[in-house]
């Protein structure tokens, strides 16, 4: 093989990152939508476990 | 009774695993298997990236019409949530082969746009008009009518395709040759084998996305689903504009 | 008592278009504004191409140009009188077809856009053509504006259909309309090209094909689709 890069392989490696980009933005768009996620389901889970604890409280307080 | 079947992550990461593989070895394929190209040199190799996305492009596009007849006759939220996803990342692959396109035209011809490739035009005209999906569903705020434009525009769009391309050949000069002269006619075997690769590979991409698109959006809608039952708020989903198909809760 | 037949499609179709035409013969709204607009369209393209005279393909490019967006104009205004003053209700709550909006709808911007296309032609030989059409020529062209106007009255009718409800009634026209009538405009400028040349040439049979194809396809296609946009 020799030790000079084949012609035009600027442009096609252009071509192969500009596809490599696009894939790699939509992996932070990811990325940031499964934090957000995570985020909302740790709130959810927290606000659950309180209302639980007050039913709980209510319930003994009537009994 | 299990729901699971109706679930829209499911088989999401085999999918994800098999797009995985089969492109890794699709772009292997095209640097250390398929030979070099006699008339255009080391820049031929576009060839196995630009292709693909445009041959997947238009699938995507006619996929989005075929589930916009059937959001029309069923009115199952489902097809048109399908349709938009299918449009939605049409256009991004769309964006992606025409870049590569213009790159391929650089490296061939000195030009980053030529006007004698007919394929090339066609996409370019087809973008014009799929970006006004968007827009369309954008500007309609009753969410069943904004679905039935937009099926209705899907299907006059698919139909559109074809015959924007015939009308584009016709209209080529017939006195310049073409400048990609591979475009899959006549392919010797083991360019063949790559350019298949690299086929399948990209439509299981297109594949994967669509799928993590769409169960992304259902676990939204559950959250929020969640949400309104915990908090108690009011029924009331959020009464925004947006264009994306509200995803009804399984 | 007498019971009242509900209307065919073919008469429900004639009276909106009768409607249409009455009320564009008393308020000559559109067609006004679309002839002005050819009129200044060739005022503008005379000192934006620095030409006194154009021919063959550039004459071709500057009427064509000219009548499509003349021709969203028409567009544009097609269901807005209906929608404003709730005609389209009404015509909703009749017992009449709701295919007979599109025949009516498109037939009257059809006939609008003949009447502008020939008036646009009659007016670019006197101002900015340079070669005369010989008769054959007019005839070939006539025949052009015909099946290219029939395209573009049935794409129009379509978009504006779908433009009507939403919130950006004109971007959408525009933005919807424009690419839909590229095919149409390739072949019609192809081949008026010829038409509009020194030397003259005839028509070629492979640009009729296209026209009557697209027209042919996107009548089908409005046909089918036109339902889907009426209901309420």
């Amino acid at each position: 093989m020799s030790n000079t890069l084949p012609p035009n392989s600027g442009y096609v490696a252009a071509a192969y990152l500009v596809f490599v980009a696009i894939l790699l933005v939509y992996v932070v768009i990811m990325a940031i939508r499964a934090a957000r996620v995570e985020r909302e389901l740790t709130e959810l889970l927290a606000q659950s476990q309180e209302r639980g604890a007050q039913t709980a409280q209510n319930e003994t307080s009537n009994a | 009774m299990s729901t699971t079947k109706n679930l829209y992550g499911r088989r999401l990461p085999g999918y994800a695993i098999a797009t995985a593989v089969v492109l890794t070895a699709a772009i292997g394929l095209a640097f250390f298997f398929a030979p070099i190209e006699a008339d255009q040199g080391f820049s031929q190799k576009i060839f196995y990236i630009h292709v693909p996305l445009a041959i997947v492009t238009l699938g995507g596009f006619i996929f989005g019409g075929i589930f916009g007849i059937k959001y029309l006759r069923s009115g199952e939220s489902r097809d048109d949530l399908r349709s938009y996803t299918a449009i939605h990342q049409g256009v991004i692959f769309c964006i992606g082969a025409l870049i590569t396109g213009c790159i391929w035209a650089k490296a061939s011809w000195g030009q980053w746009w030529v006007w004698d490739e007919p394929t090339l035009v066609s996409f370019l005209i087809i973008f014009l008009l799929y970006t006004t999906y968007q827009p369309l569903r954008f500007s309609i705020e009753d969410p069943e009518r904004q679905a039935r434009y937009a099926a209705v525009f899907a299907v006059v769009a698919g139909v559109f395709v074809p015959v924007n391309f015939i009308a584009v050949r016709l209209a080529a000069p017939l006195i310049h040759p073409r400048v990609f002269s591979n475009s899959g006619d006549s392919l010797p075997g083991d360019m063949r084998i790559a350019f298949y690769t690299a086929l399948i590979g990209t439509a299981l991409l297109f594949i994967t996305i669509c799928k993590y698109e769409m169960s992304s959006k259902h676990s939204r809608a559950q959250l929020a689903a969640l949400r309104r039952s915990i908090g108690g708020e009011s029924d009331e989903p959020n009464a925004a504009r947006r264009a994306a198909p509200r995803v009804a809760v399984r | 008592m007498s019971t009242v037949r509900p209307p065919s499609t073919l008469s429900a179709a004639r009276t909106v278009l009768y409607k249409e035409l009455t009320l564009e013969r008393r308020a000559p709204q559109t067609l006004t504004a679309m002839a002005l607009f050819c009129a200044s369209a060739f005022v503008i393209f005379h000192f934006a191409l620095a030409r006194n005279e154009v021919e063959g393909a550039l004459a071709a490019g500057v009427l064509w140009v000219t009548l499509t967006l003349a021709a969203l104009l028409g567009i544009g205004r097609s269901f807005v009188a209906d929608r404003e003053e709730g005609g389209l209700d009404g015509f909703l709550l009749a017992p009449a077809p709701r295919i007979s909006l599109l025949f009516a709808k498109a037939a009257a911007l059809l006939i609008f856009l003949l009447i502008i296309g020939f008036f646009a032609a009659l007016l670019l030989s006197v101002m900015l053509l340079g070669p005369t059409p010989d008769g054959a020529q007019w005839a070939s062209l006539a025949l052009l504006i015909l099946l290219a106007d029939l395209g573009i009255a049935l794409v129009g009718t379509l978009v504006a259909g779908i433009a009507i409800q939403t919130r950006a009634r004109d971007l959408i026209t525009s933005i919807l309309a424009l690419p839909l009538l590229i095919p149409l405009l390739i072949a019609v400028t192809k081949a008026s090209e010829p038409l509009l040349s020194v030397g003259g040439g005839t028509l070629a049979w492979r640009w009729l094909a296209l026209l009557g194809l697209y027209d042919l396809i996107f009548g089908l296609l409005a046909y089918a689709l036109f339902d889907y946009l009426i209901e309420d």
